[in-house]
């Protein structure tokens, strides 16, 4: 398809390609050539110290016995599938408190989407203190109150939900501000003319606000989909994945086979089952998203 | 919702996000006494400096700080260039392949590195950029969000300013410096803080690529203390709360500008 020349616009090759030359040579040495030649490892018996074995798809075959493998896919599947309907939840919740303009609710604002620019591990750590099993404040308030402490993290059970818990208590604000953007473009005539008609308020949610807040409930949740898939920090500093192996996810799984037991080869061959989670999740957020990246 | 009743549910809000931040914040100001002695004491009842003396004493924090520093200062610098660059020559240029070009760099947001650690590994090895912050530094420098809100932001600036620097003579370095950077400063202070902060708040790369203590950044520090049998929490606390500082001042100073990094979508960084 020929562009039309745009005013002011020169057709010129060298000078964007000089101008783009640095973004290029980083995307292509440090992402496609390590995606490349990670494919390629998972066909090899791989590790720092020795040799490395051209195998087939042996490492796959082994992954279907990995119990593991399988343990902490499911984990991951466990966390996931709860993290990602709380947060939209919780954060299209806030957003219809936080989007009215009010006096003050700039600031308000801020502190809700305040946690989201702390990092996993100092999240993590504040948590850690919060719902430690002794010394939390958590369990002091509970046996204040007369009931028994809750093992939050020493738990199997209550270590996942644990997780769950501060991992969408850090993300809402994050996610709120998507929906508040979302529920701004909404034009207010909508409302009026319901009101007009004596709709409820709720009727008004159910038949306005959230068909129109559907594109942003998609994003939100491919995005918190990749997000945690992709958990580690967290839960590292948390749990360290466990009680046992109760809170052990697919990337903590693939650091420890590849790096502490240098088993590269088997760590690459894993990294592609996420992969190919994480890329059909971003594949469809890229799609979704296709016309802004299309032409101005 | 009536208003009293909203303000009520934004208050409440509030504390739950950050009650958190403020427990910490009130314990790293009790002696390590008060800090294992029931029962527990909300507002510290002697309120001491001592855990930031001694986490400043202990294990290199200064050190660390140091580190993180440079690594996010020098990371920011280089991807605020390197991307704008980027950004002009998407928006303002019509040659084979552009497309191409912008659609590979906006994919590569598919691969993150939880996916390609082991490669990379392996790749910064043979580099011989592990054990160095450069090898934090340069492999992420390049972010496809950041790319993609420079080129959406210097598409709205108009052609002819550059039609008139051109007819002036100016070069396109020139033009690059004097003409975009300028006019491009509000999504330059966007891209400035979202990589100022994913680069003070990572913890992967340096988990990777960092194994001697000489080159530890902050979270890696904080992470190990953690990861210790008995762990010291008087000294913890306060270098957590120390470590949220430069995240704090950023916050403040620009609180403006993350809003509209936040409602860009999809942001990486």
């Amino acid at each position: 398809m020929k562009k039309i020349k745009t005013h002011g616009t020169f057709e010129q090759t060298l000078t964007p390609l000089l101008f783009l030359a640095p973004n290029m040579l980083i995307f292509t040495v440090f992402i496609i050539l390590p995606a490349v030649f990670g494919l390629r490892m998972a066909f090899y018996e791989w590790s720092i110290l020795g040799d490395a074995h051209f195998i087939g798809i042996d490492n796959f075959r082994m992954l279907l016995q990995d119990q593991m493998f399988w343990r902490t896919l499911s984990n991951t599947v466990v966390y996931v599938v709860s993290v990602v309907p709380l947060t939209i939840v919780a954060s299209l919740g806030l957003s219809l408190i936080a989007a009215r303009q009010i006096p003050g609710i700039g600031t308000f604002r801020a502190f809700y989407y305040l946690p989201t620019m702390l990092s996993y591990v100092i999240v993590g750590i504040a948590w850690r203190w919060i719902l430690g099993d002794d010394l939390g404040i958590v369990n002091y308030l509970l046996t204040s109150a007369g009931a028994v402490k809750v093992h939050w993290l020493t738990k199997s059970s209550m270590a996942m939900a644990s997780l769950v818990f501060v991992t969408v208590w850090n993300r809402t604000g994050y996610f709120m501000m998507m929906f508040i953007g979302g529920l701004t473009a909404i034009p207010d005539t909508y409302y009026e003319a319901a009101k007009i008609d004596g709709v409820s308020r709720f009727q008004m949610f159910r038949h306005i606000t959230l068909p129109l807040l559907r594109p942003t409930v998609l994003v939100v949740g491919v995005l918190s989909t990749i997000e945690a898939f992709k958990a580690f920090e967290l839960i590292f500093v948390m749990t360290g994945g466990g009680p046992g192996y109760s809170t052990k996810f697919l990337v903590q799984n693939i650091y420890q086979i590849a790096f502490e037991e240098d088993r590269m080869g088997y760590g690459a061959s894993m990294s592609i089952v996420l992969l190919i989670i994480i890329g059909a999740f971003a594949f469809f957020q890229f799609f979704m998203n296709r016309k802004e990246y299309s032409n101005e | 919702m009536s208003r009293t009743t909203r303000y009520i549910l934004l208050g409440f809000f509030t504390a739950l996000f950050i009650f958190p931040i403020m427990w910490v914040f009130l314990s790293s100001l009790k002696p390590q006494s008060e800090l294992f002695s029931f029962p527990l004491s909300i507002l510290p009842n002697e309120p001491t400096l001592n855990n930031y003396f001694s986490a400043f004493r202990e294990g290199d924090f200064l050190l660390y700080f140091k580190n993180s520093m440079f690594v996010a200062v020098t990371a920011t610098l280089i991807t605020v260039l390197i991307n704008t660059m980027a950004g002009y020559a998407l928006s303002k240029f019509i040659f084979k392949g552009r497309d191409i070009i912008f659609y590979v760099m906006i994919a590569t947001l598919m691969i993150p590195l939880q996916v390609i650690m082991v490669p990379i590994f392996i790749l910064l090895k043979n580099l011989g950029m592990l054990n160095s912050l450069w090898g934090i530094i340069i492999p992420p420098a390049a972010t496809p969000t950041g790319i993609f809100l420079a080129r959406q932001y210097i598409l709205t600036i108009p052609n002819s300013l550059i039609e008139a620097a051109r007819i002036d003579g100016g070069g396109e370095f020139f033009i690059f410096h004097s003409i975009i950077l300028p006019l491009a400063t509000p999504i330059i202070a966007t891209i400035t803080i979202f990589s100022f902060m994913w680069r003070w708040n990572d913890f992967l790369w340096p988990f990777i690529v960092i194994s001697t203590q000489k080159y530890m950044t902050v979270q890696l520090a904080l992470a190990n203390f953690v990861g210790q049998y008995q762990i010291n929490w008087a000294s913890l606390l306060a270098m957590t709360m120390i470590s949220m500082v430069p995240m704090i001042v950023v916050f403040l100073l620009f609180q403006r500008y993350f809003v509209r990094g936040l409602t860009a979508g999809g942001v990486k960084f």
